[in-house]
C-alpha cells in the first residue's frame, strides 16, 4: 500500500469519525436546584494574605463585602429592569470599538464617565460616552419582550455572561457597590492560610478534581449531557451535593473558598474593578469552563478590552465594609 | 565485559552511537512528561504517571518545572547539533572527542538532575548538578568555538573551491558556524545571568504570560530575549547542518553563507538589546530577514540538486519527471519542505500578528493571544525536531521502502498536526468561542493522530536501533568499525602534517 493512499484513509476516517458538537447557544440545560442563596453576601475582614503565585504578603487594611456567588441571570434581568425604568440604561445601537474598526451592535448600554488615558504604546482611550453593557446575540440567556427582560429559566441561576466590563460595571454600581480589585478577589479567594510555604493553590485547597470546579473536559454534570465543552453551571453547584437529574446523578466536591465563595474556580471568569495606568485592559480571575485546569489557579488572569464580552466570563460584586 | 565495553564505545564515542543516546533520552522525556498535559490528562494518563513516579507537582511551582523541562530538552538538542557539527566540520580527532565528551557529560547531568529537581521535590544538591551540567555544555561551546576558528592555516579554502570563501581563502561557511557558536555563547551567558538571580529577586514566569504588561523588567526582557534568540540560534544551527549535509555550494552558497554571517549577529544583537532598547524589535525584523533569505537560498539549491540528480539519466525530463525527483527521496526533500512549511505556521503567523496586534490580537482576551503565541514557537521547534529526524535516519543508514516510509510519515503527519496547531491557535478568526467545539475536536484530534504517529514512527526507528545493539554483528558494530576506520585515518593525516610541521621547524633552526 503506498504511503499517501494510507494517509488518504486515515484522514477520511478520522474526518468521519468527527460527530457534530452543540455550540453552547444551543444548549438548553436542565433547571438544577443548588440551595445556595446568591443573594448572599460574606464579609472579608482587614488583614494580610498571600497574594500572586510567589505569595508576596500583601495587607488588605479595611473589611469588605463580597457576593457569595457570581451574579445570577436573573439578578441581572432584574436589574436591566430597573435600570431600565429609571432611564440608566437603554435598549438601542451602540458603537462596538475593536482596534481601529468600529462596529454597530444592538443591545443594552449605558453612560461611563471615561478612563484616564496615558497614551502608552497600544492604550486605547476609553472616552465618557455611551458603551454597551449587553448585546442582544445568540447564547443570550434572557429574553427582552414587551420592554421586559426575563431570565430563560433553565437558566436563572446561572452566572450571567455576554456582558461587557461596563455591562458588569454598571451593575455593580447600581447595587451600591463595585467590582472587585485583583487583590481583592484573590484574598477571598484563597483565604490567609498558608500550607508548606505557598497560600492555597485553588479555593477549596492544594488539589483540583473533576468534581471541584466546572472547568474543560472536568467531565461535569453538563459535559456528559452535552459534550465535552459543557456549559456553565448553576452558581454554588459546587458545595458537596449529589444533584439527580433524569436517570443519572453526579456527586460534587463542596469548594467554598475559605472564606465560603462559591465558583472562586471554574465556571466563568470574573471581571475586575482595577484600572491600571498605561494600559486600557480590564482583567478577569477565576478561570471558566472553557479554561484548563491550570488557569483556575487563584493568581492566574485574563485581560481583554472593557468591550469584550464573552459566553465564559461573568462577574461579582464588593462592597466596602461598615 | 568486552561485549559491554564495544556497545559503550559505539554508543558513547561515535557520533551515531552519541546521537542515537541523546535521541532515545528526548524521546524518553518526551513520552513520559508528554502524559502530564493535553489529551494524556483528560484520558487519566497523567494520574497513573504521577503516581507512578511519586512526581511532586507542586501547583505554585508549574512554571518553574515546565523551565526545567525546556532548559533539559534544549540542552539535548543542542547536543545532538554539537555532535553533527564536529562529525560533518574538519577538526582535529581530539578536539572532537574532548567536546563530544564535554557535551555529553554536560547535557545528561543537566537533563538526569534538572528533571529530579523540577519534578521529584526541590533538592538543591539536584539543582546545583543541572546547572553544573549546563556549564559544561557552555563550556564544549567554547571547545567547539576553538576547534572551528576559521582562520586556521589548515582551514582555508583554494581560490577556486565552489564553497563561498574570502579572498584569503576564509571558509565563510566554517565563519558562520563560528559567529552561530559565538552568538549562542553569548545568548547563553544572557540567559545566566539572569538566571543567577533566580530567588534573589528574580521570579520564575513564563513569558507568554506577561505579553500585555506594559512594563516588563529588565530580568523580564532579558529571560524573553534570551528564550527567542536560543531558539532562533537552534535554528541557524540546523540549517547551516543540513546544507552542508546537502553539499550546499556555488553560486547560492557563496550568497547565503554571508547573509547567515550578518543576519546571525543582527538577530543576536537585535534580540538581548530587547532589554534597553525600545526599538529592539526592529533589529530582529532585519536579522529574521537575511536568515531566511539564506535558509530560501539552501531551499532552492537543494530542491534543484534533488531534481538534477534525479533526472540525470533522462535527456529532457518533463514536469513530473521532476516532481517525480523531487519528492524521491522524502529525507533530503524533508528539510527543506518544513523551512517552507514553515512560512505557513509560524513566520507567516507571526508576521500575520505583527502586522495586525492591535487589529485583532490584542482585542482577543489574553489567553487566546497566548494560545496563538505558544503554539507559534511549539511548532517551531517540533519543526526544528523533524529537520533532526531527517538528518539522523540518513545518518544512520535508513534505506529503502524504511527510508521513504519513515520520512513521508515524519512530513505528512507533522505537517497534518503543524497545520490543525496553526488553525487552532488562530480559530478564533473564523469561529466564536460558543461555536467553536466541532471545530475544536477536529483539530484536537489531527493534532493527537498527526504527532502519534510520528511519535510511533521514530519509537519503531528506535526500537529497531535497541533489537540491533543487542545482535553480535548488528549494524552498531559495522558503524563503529567505520568511525574508527576515519578516526584512525584522520588521525594519521594529522600526524603526518605535525611531522611535515616539526621537519619544516627542524630544517629552519638548524639553517
Amino acid at each position: 500500500m503506498k504511503p499517501l493512499s494510507v494517509f488518504v484513509c486515515l484522514t477520511t476516517l478520522l474526518l468521519g469519525s468527527c460527530a457534530p458538537a452543540p455550540s453552547v447557544s444551543a444548549i438548553t440545560p436542565p433547571y438544577v436546584d443548588t440551595g445556595i442563596d446568591p443573594n448572599s453576601w460574606v464579609t472579608i475582614p482587614a488583614g494580610s494574605f498571600p497574594y500572586g503565585q510567589h505569595d508576596h504578603m500583601t495587607d488588605v487594611d479595611y473589611d469588605y463585602e463580597i457576593m457569595v456567588t457570581d451574579v445570577t441571570v436573573e439578578q441581572y434581568a432584574n436589574f436591566l429592569n430597573e435600570a431600565l425604568a429609571t432611564g440608566v440604561i437603554s435598549v438601542g445601537e451602540y458603537d462596538v470599538e475593536e482596534g481601529e474598526t468600529i462596529r454597530q451592535e444592538e443591545g443594552v448600554g449605558g453612560f461611563h464617565p471615561g478612563d484616564p488615558f496615558d497614551g502608552y504604546k497600544h492604550e486605547e482611550e476609553i472616552q465618557a460616552g455611551q458603551y454597551l453593557y449587553m448585546p442582544f446575540t445568540d447564547g443570550l440567556r434572557l429574553s427582552y419582550e414587551g420592554g421586559v427582560f426575563t431570565a430563560l429559566p433553565s437558566y436563572v441561576n446561572h452566572p450571567m455572561t455576554l456582558m461587557t466590563w461596563f455591562g458588569a460595571n454598571a451593575y455593580c454600581e447600581f447595587q451600591g457597590g463595585r467590582l472587585p480589585t485583583e487583590i481583592e478577589w484573590e484574598k477571598a479567594a484563597r483565604g490567609t492560610e498558608i500550607i508548606n510555604g505557598h497560600g492555597l493553590p485553588f479555593p477549596w485547597g492544594e488539589e483540583i478534581h473533576g468534581n471541584n470546579a466546572n472547568y474543560y473536559s472536568s467531565f461535569d454534570l453538563f459535559e456528559k449531557m452535552f459534550g465535552k465543552l459543557g456549559n456553565t453551571t448553576p452558581v454554588g453547584f459546587y458545595n458537596g451535593q449529589t444533584y439527580l437529574i433524569g436517570d443519572s446523578s453526579y456527586t460534587t466536591l463542596d469548594s467554598a473558598s475559605p472564606y465560603g465563595l462559591y465558583d472562586m474556580g471554574g465556571n466563568v471568569w470574573q471581571w475586575m474593578g482595577d484600572d491600571y495606568p498605561d494600559q486600557h485592559y480590564r482583567y478577569m480571575r477565576g478561570g471558566s469552563f472553557y479554561s484548563y485546569e491550570v488557569d483556575l489557579r487563584v493568581w492566574k488572569n485574563n485581560s481583554a478590552a472593557p468591550t469584550y464580552y464573552s459566553p465564559s466570563v461573568g462577574f461579582r460584586c464588593v462592597q466596602d465594609g461598615d | 565485559m568486552q561485549l559491554i565495553k564495544d556497545r559503550f564505545d559505539y554508543l558513547f564515542r561515535s557520533t551515531k552511537g552519541l546521537t542515537l543516546v541523546a535521541i532515545a533520552m528526548v524521546a524518553l522525556v518526551t513520552a513520559i512528561w508528554g502524559t502530564l498535559s493535553g489529551p494524556m490528562v483528560e484520558w487519566g494518563v497523567r494520574d497513573i504517571t504521577v503516581n507512578l513516579l511519586g512526581l511532586d507537582l507542586v501547583q505554585a511551582e508549574r512554571e518553574g518545572r515546565i523551565i526545567m523541562l525546556y532548559h533539559t530538552i534544549a540542552m539535548t538538542i543542542i547536543a545532538i547539533e554539537v555532535y553533527f557539527m564536529t562529525d560533518m566540520l574538519p577538526m582535529k580527532r581530539h578536539e572532537q572527542v574532548t567536546i563530544n565528551a564535554t557535551i555529553t557529560v554536560g547535557y545528561l547531568t543537566a537533563l538526569i538532575f534538572g528533571m529530579l529537581f523540577g519534578y521529584f521535590g526541590h533538592n538543591f544538591v539536584f539543582h546545583g548538578l543541572f546547572i553544573l551540567g549546563q556549564s559544561l555544555v557552555f563550556f564544549s561551546g567554547i571547545l567547539l568555538a576553538a576547534a572551528l576558528w576559521p582562520w586556521k592555516k589548515e582551514y582555508l579554502l583554494e581560490a577556486d573551491s565552489p564553497y563561498a570563501h574570502t579572498k584569503k581563502g576564509v571558509d565563510l561557511e566554517r565563519l558562520a558556524f563560528f559567529v552561530m557558536v559565538i552568538a549562542t555563547l553569548l545568548s547563553a551567558t544572557f540567559g545566566a545571568v539572569t538566571g543567577s538571580y533566580w530567588g534573589n529577586g528574580h521570579e520564575t514566569f513564563l513569558g507568554e504570560d506577561l505579553i500585555r504588561a506594559p512594563h516588563k523588567t529588565a530580568l523580564q526582557k532579558a529571560i524573553i530575549g534570551h528564550l527567542h534568540i536560543m531558539l532562533t540560534l537552534v535554528a541557524v544551527a540546523l540549517t547551516l547542518i543540513v546544507g552542508r549535509w546537502m553539499k550546499f555550494k556555488g553560486l547560492l552558497h557563496r550568497i547565503a553563507m554571508p547573509l547567515m554571517i550578518v543576519g546571525t549577529i543582527i538577530i543576536t544583537a537585535g534580540a538581548l538589546s530587547v532589554v534597553w532598547l525600545p526599538w529592539a524589535h526592529t533589529t530582529i525584523y532585519v536579522g529574521s530577514v537575511f536568515v531566511m533569505f539564506a535558509a530560501l537560498l539552501f531551499v532552492i539549491f537543494s530542491w534543484d540538486k534533488l531534481i538534477k540528480e534525479g533526472t540525470a539519466h533522462i535527456e529532457k525530463p518533463g514536469f513530473f519527471q521532476k516532481m517525480g525527483a523531487l519528492l524521491r527521496d522524502p529525507l533530503k526533500f524533508g528539510p527543506g519542505w518544513q523551512m517552507v512549511f514553515m512560512n505557513f505556521t509560524v513566520s507567516g503567523v507571526g508576521i500575520f500578528m505583527a502586522v495586525k496586534l492591535d487589529e485583532i490580537f490584542r482585542v482577543w482576551p489574553h489567553r487566546e493571544e497566548r494560545i496563538t503565541l505558544t503554539g507559534h514557537w511549539h511548532i517551531l521547534a517540533s519543526l526544528i525536531a523533524t529537520i533532526i529526524l531527517f538528518y539522523f535516519a540518513d545518518l544512520m543508514g535508513l534505506k529503502g521502502k524504511a527510508r521513504k516510509w519513515f520520512g513521508w510519515l515524519v512530513i505528512i503527519m507533522s505537517d497534518l498536526a503543524f497545520a490543525s496547531a496553526t488553525i487552532f491557535s488562530m480559530k478564533r478568526l473564523f469561529v466564536a468561542e460558543s461555536e467553536q467545539q466541532a471545530l475544536v475536536n477536529t483539530l484536537m484530534l489531527l493534532m493527537d493522530v498527526g504527532l502519534a504517529l510520528v511519535l510511533i514512527a521514530l519509537a519503531i526507528f528506535m526500537g529497531w536501533r535497541l533489537y540491533d545493539l543487542f545482535r553480535k554483528d548488528g549494524r552498531w558494530s559495522k558503524e563503529l568499525a567505520a568511525e574508527k576506520k576515519t578516526s584512525a585515518q584522520s588521525q594519521i593525516e594529522e600526524q603526518q602534517q605535525r611531522l611535515k610541521e616539526l621537519q619544516a621547524t627542524l630544517e629552519e633552526t638548524s639553517q
